[in-house]
This record gives C-alpha cells, sequence and structure tokens, in this order.
C-alpha cells in the first residue's frame, strides 16, 4: 500500500479494497519500523487514527475528495493546532502552535489524514538535514548519505514509503534538493502561490511552501489543495487557481526547452551531466526542441540569495525573544540578558550565523553595500529569465551539481553547502515556480532534473513533468530498506 | 574582506544573540568567507537598476482599519514562559 499513488489509494478506498483506518496504521506500523531514518519529529498516532475514522464516514457517505483518508506528513515548519512545531530548533522545543497554518486547514478539510510532523534543517536553513536540533535524516538511499534540506524529513519519508506525500517549503532550493536527492517529485510553486500564513518565517520574499510527492500527478493532486488566495497572507497572490489535473495528458510537440549553458558548465558532475543528457534525449522523442540560452547573472546569484535570504531571516528571527512563547533562559539578570541568553541558547549555529550576517548587512554604512546591491542584483537575475522565457517555454537543469553527499562532509565548511545550491537558488530570487523530478540514477544514487517556468505556470510545469514519468519509470523506483 | 573577534562581538550585540565565547573566532572565519563570496556581486553594474523588493513587484496590499481577529488572549499566552495577570513577565526594566 506504501508505493501506490493517491490516484490508486483513492480508488482502493472507494470500493472498500481497504479502509483509510487501515491505510493510516499500515503508515503508522512503517515510521515505527524505520526509526533510524529520523525522519519524523513528532507522530500523531491518536489524531491520525481519528482522522481516519472521519474520512472513512466521509466515503462511506460518498462525501469524499481526492484527499480523503490519505496519509500525509507536514514539514514541521506548519503550525499544527494543539501539536508540537518545532521548525527543527530547540528555541521552538515546546511551542504548541495555537493554530493552524492555512496550508495544514486545507488539508484537514479535504480529509487528509496528517500522520504527524516531519524533520528538516533548523529554521529551514540548511541543505543537508543536519542542522536539525532533532538530528539529522538519513537518505532511504544509502543511510551514510545526507537526504538534502531543508525539508530532508518530507523527502525521506515520502521515498521510504512512511507517507503517502508531504509538504515542503522552499527558500532556495528546499523542496527541489531533497526531492533530487531522495528521488521523489517536488515542486517549488510561483512565490505567492501557496499561503504563507501558519509556516514560520525564515525569508518572506522568497519562501514557497508546496508538495512532495511520489509523482507529478499526486503533486497536482496536492497543489489543487494547497494553492489559492489567502487573505492572511499579505503577499498571496491574487490569481484564480486552474485545474491541475485537467492539463496533466497534453502531449509535448512544439515545446520549446531553454538549457542555460550556465548550469551545464563546470562544477556539475559528469554523472549527472551523462543522466540529464538522456533525459532531455526523452524530452526530443516527445516532440520537444532544446534551445541553448545564456543568463549571464545567474554566476551571482548565490551571494545575492544570501544577502538576501540572512537580511530578512534576521528581521523575522528577532521575534524570539524569551517572552512570548519558545525557549527562555533561566533567572535573566535584566531584560537585555533574557534577550541575549535566550537567543544564543535556543538558536544553533546556521541560525545564528545567518542572523549575525543579516544583521551585519542591515546595519548603518553596510546596508547599501549588501542589501540594497543584491535587490539590485536580484531585479537582473529576474531580467534573465524574462528573457530566457521570452524565448522558450520553460528551462531544464540540474537540481544539484552532485547527487546525495555523506553524513558530515560539509558541515565544517558552511561556504561548500552553500555554494551546492547553486542550480536551484536564483529561481526563488525571480519568484518563479520550478519542479525537481527523477531522471536516473549515479552510483546508486537519484538524480533530479529541474524544469523551471514563468509565474503561474505550475500547471505546464506538471504536464511537462507528467508526460515524462508516462515515458519513464525513475520515479516508480524505491529504496530497498 | 575579513572581520575580527570584536566586530563579531559588536554584530552579537546588535542582533541581541548570546555567542559562547570560545566560537566567537570561528563565527568570524565563516562570517569573513561569506564577505569574500559576497563580493562578488560588485562585478555586476547595477546603475539605474532599480532595487527588486518583492519577486512579482506587487505593493503591499491594503485592508480597512477594523477590527478582524477575536480576542485569544488567554489562548494565546498558555505557552508563554511566564504570565500573571493577563501580562508577559520580563525582569524589571524601571526601577
Amino acid at each position: 500500500m506504501h508505493s501506490k499513488t493517491i490516484r490508486q489509494l483513492a480508488q482502493g478506498l472507494r470500493s472498500g479494497d481497504f479502509s483509510s483506518v487501515e491505510l493510516t496504521q499500515h503508515f503508522l506500523q512503517r515510521i515505527q519500523q524505520y526509526p533510524e531514518l529520523n525522519a519524523y519529529i513528532t507522530i500523531t498516532e491518536d489524531s491520525a487514527i481519528q482522522a481516519a475514522q472521519a474520512a472513512d464516514e466521509r466515503l462511506a457517505t460518498g462525501d469524499a475528495g481526492s484527499l480523503t483518508g490519505i496519509p500525509i506528513a507536514h514539514k514541521d515548519i506548519f503550525c499544527t493546532l494543539g501539536v508540537k512545531t518545532s521548525c527543527g530548533s530547540k528555541m521552538l522545543a515546546n511551542f504548541i502552535a495555537p493554530y493552524n497554518a492555512t496550508v495544514v486547514e486545507k488539508f484537514n478539510q479535504a480529509g487528509a489524514v496528517t500522520l504527524g510532523k516531519v524533520n528538516m534543517d533548523e529554521f529551514a536553513m540548511g541543505s543537508s538535514n543536519e542542522t536539525s536540533f532533532y538530528s539529522p535524516v538519513r537518505n532511504p538511499w544509502d543511510t551514510q548519505t545526507v537526504p538534502g534540506g531543508s525539508s530532508g524529513g518530507s523527502a525521506a519519508a515520502v521515498a521510504a514509503g512512511l507517507a503517502v506525500a508531504a509538504t515542503g517549503t522552499d527558500t532556495g532550493g528546499s523542496i527541489r534538493q531533497p526531492a533530487a536527492f531522495c528521488g521523489i517529485t517536488g515542486l517549488k510553486p510561483t512565490y505567492g502561490r501557496v499561503s504563507r500564513y501558519g509556516m514560520i518565517a525564515y525569508a518572506s520574499s522568497l519562501d514557497q511552501g508546496g508538495p512532495m510527492t511520489r509523482s507529478a500527478e499526486d503533486a497536482a493532486i496536492l497543489l489543487q489543495t494547497m494553492a489559492g488566495f489567502d487573505v492572511k497572507d499579505s503577499t498571496s497572490a491574487d490569481v484564480a487557481v486552474p485545474d491541475y489535473l485537467e492539463g496533466l495528458d497534453q502531449p509535448l510537440a512544439g515545446l520549446k526547452i531553454g538549457l542555460p549553458k550556465e548550469f551545464f558548465a563546470e562544477g556539475l558532475d559528469n554523472s549527472i551531466a551523462s543522466v540529464l543528457e538522456t533525459a532531455l534525449a526523452e524530452y526530443q522523442k516527445l516532440g520537444a526542441e532544446l534551445v541553448d540560452i545564456s543568463m549571464p547573472n545567474l554566476k551571482v546569484a548565490i551571494p545575492t540569495y544570501y544577502v538576501i535570504a540572512c537580511a530578512e531571516s534576521s528581521a523575522n528571527l528577532s521575534r524570539y525573544d524569551g517572552v512570548r512563547f519558545g525557549h527562555r533562559c533561566e533567572n535573566p539578570a535584566d531584560l537585555a540578558d533574557l534577550y541575549t541568553r535566550s537567543r544564543g541558547e535556543g538558536f544553533g549555529k546556521e541560525v545564528k550565523r545567518r542572523i549575525l550576517m543579516g544583521t551585519y548587512a542591515l546595519s548603518a554604512g553596510y546596508y547599501d553595500a549588501y542589501y540594497l546591491k543584491a535587490q539590485k542584483v536580484r531585479r537582473l537575475i529576474s531580467q534573465d529569465f524574462q528573457q530566457a522565457l521570452a524565448q522558450v517555454d520553460v528551462i531544464m537543469s540540474p537540481v544539484t551539481p552532485t547527487t546525495a553527499f555523506g553524513i558530515g562532509a560539509k558541515m565544517d565548511d558552511p561556504i561548500a553547502m552553500y555554494l551546492a545550491d547553486i542550480y536551484t537558488i536564483a529561481i526563488n530570487l525571480a519568484g518563479l515556480p520550478a519542479m525537481s523530478i527523477p531522471a536516473g540514477f549515479s552510483g546508486g544514487l537519484p538524480v533530479g532534473l529541474q524544469i523551471i517556468g514563468n509565474h503561474f505556470a505550475e500547471d505546464r510545469l506538471l504536464n511537462i513533468a507528467h508526460q515524462y514519468q508516462q515515458a519513464t519509470d525513475w520515479h516508480k523506483q524505491t529504496p530497498k530498506l | 574582506m575579513s572581520l575580527t573577534a570584536d566586530d563579531v562581538n559588536k554584530i552579537a550585540h546588535l542582533a541581541r544573540l548570546g555567542i559562547d565565547k570560545q566560537d566567537i573566532g570561528s563565527y568570524a572565519k565563516d562570517l569573513s568567507g561569506m564577505l569574500d563570496l559576497m563580493t562578488q556581486m560588485g562585478d555586476i553594474d547595477t546603475a539605474d537598476v532599480e532595487p527588486m523588493a518583492h519577486p512579482l513587484d506587487q505593493v503591499q496590499r491594503l485592508r480597512s482599519d477594523v477590527v478582524t481577529e477575536a480576542d485569544q488572549r488567554t489562548h494565546f499566552q498558555a505557552i508563554a514562559p511566564q504570565v500573571e495577570d493577563g501580562l508577559y513577565l520580563v525582569p524589571k526594566v524601571i526601577e
């Protein structure tokens, strides 16, 4: 049951092959069976069974949608009423969310069953899931390697069959990179497509929630529930949500795929390049045309991102002050000591690094040189994409320069860790939607292909991913546990 | 560009962020490395380029100035570290 698609499971629930309670118990049992993956921070067994019972009643009365009774997991960045929402941090180890994120609310209304909250890099800052206060997640394809990050728990859970699907968030690649490392499908929607209300903020002009699934079709089903305008999110996009399933079967004849030369250059592992070559040849067979393009400003995407993301995170994380919620130090001497020590004790090293960097970039005398400069370069990067997308329908590229690296391999060198986000980061700066889909293997580890589209073109991306998945079976491969 | 231990202490103070003394050196090294990376932006000519604050260039949506939230003080204070009579407690600020 744990390797079936949502459509197959929904069919099974309707025809009475199994109940949602049985399905939920099956997944809860699998979560217990593989604790070494450390995918979950919190397992909500009791409420999952209750939700499954409610789903079975809805199914019996015919009042069920495509997600009713389907067991999923939420990244621990989404607030869940009455359930610990830690964001992978000691700072929020005692934080029982007093409300539901809009995304969580929407899944609850759809009748999805929440199995629990999955592990992540602390405050979504990391590319390996090693910055989590709750210990690293392990990649189910090779438990000596990282699952990627920051949505590493989501990716590992879906790949290992510990949830049918999961939510993730992506600020610089945090859905796509772990999806690539774990061999699943991940979609980072257009900025503003999915509500950020109740999604704990890291860098507010970049953060976006999205689905992490076993197929493009499953991603379409999840996005259908997640997407839409939300008055509670001040940057939510007031743009109509299309039917994401409707366009999946469109043929790809005549599709123009842009290949940015900057993304197929030095630094890309040869074995990844050759997997991608095969994938692109498959697209040609499906009728697509490959076009070489160039986006010269991509080369500074990483420094630009780290200025903006750190600056925004230093502002966002100032709310953790030991006063209203979260960690508070023992016996503060005065107010300054309360702030300084609560924050010093509650945050881990990577989070502190980014707060310090952001504080510096925003401080008097440095603002113009760093933050303002980065915002200007951001516009040039965005214009590069717009010029490219005027010539082609979508852009394809690697997701990562290598396959999953070893646990501990990059923890002592933060810059090396940042550089590994080279292919995903610019997309967030431009606010574009992008997917990672499984395209093959190198040395037994999954390789992802990135598909980038214009704003609100999620339907097209899903269609392009789905057509590839009809012609190949990379997305159907599962790790031996 | 390289930051000194003093610089790190100043920034940590601005951020009200406690840093262990023995870690100051490693933060100075890491932040200096990040700043070196950031100098690459200097290669790009940004004369006459408007800064981009929002990826879709949208402006902040406004709403009517009316109360939309119900009073949930007790609910929200249930997770606070220290409260009394509906107030959040902090160490004495005024003598």
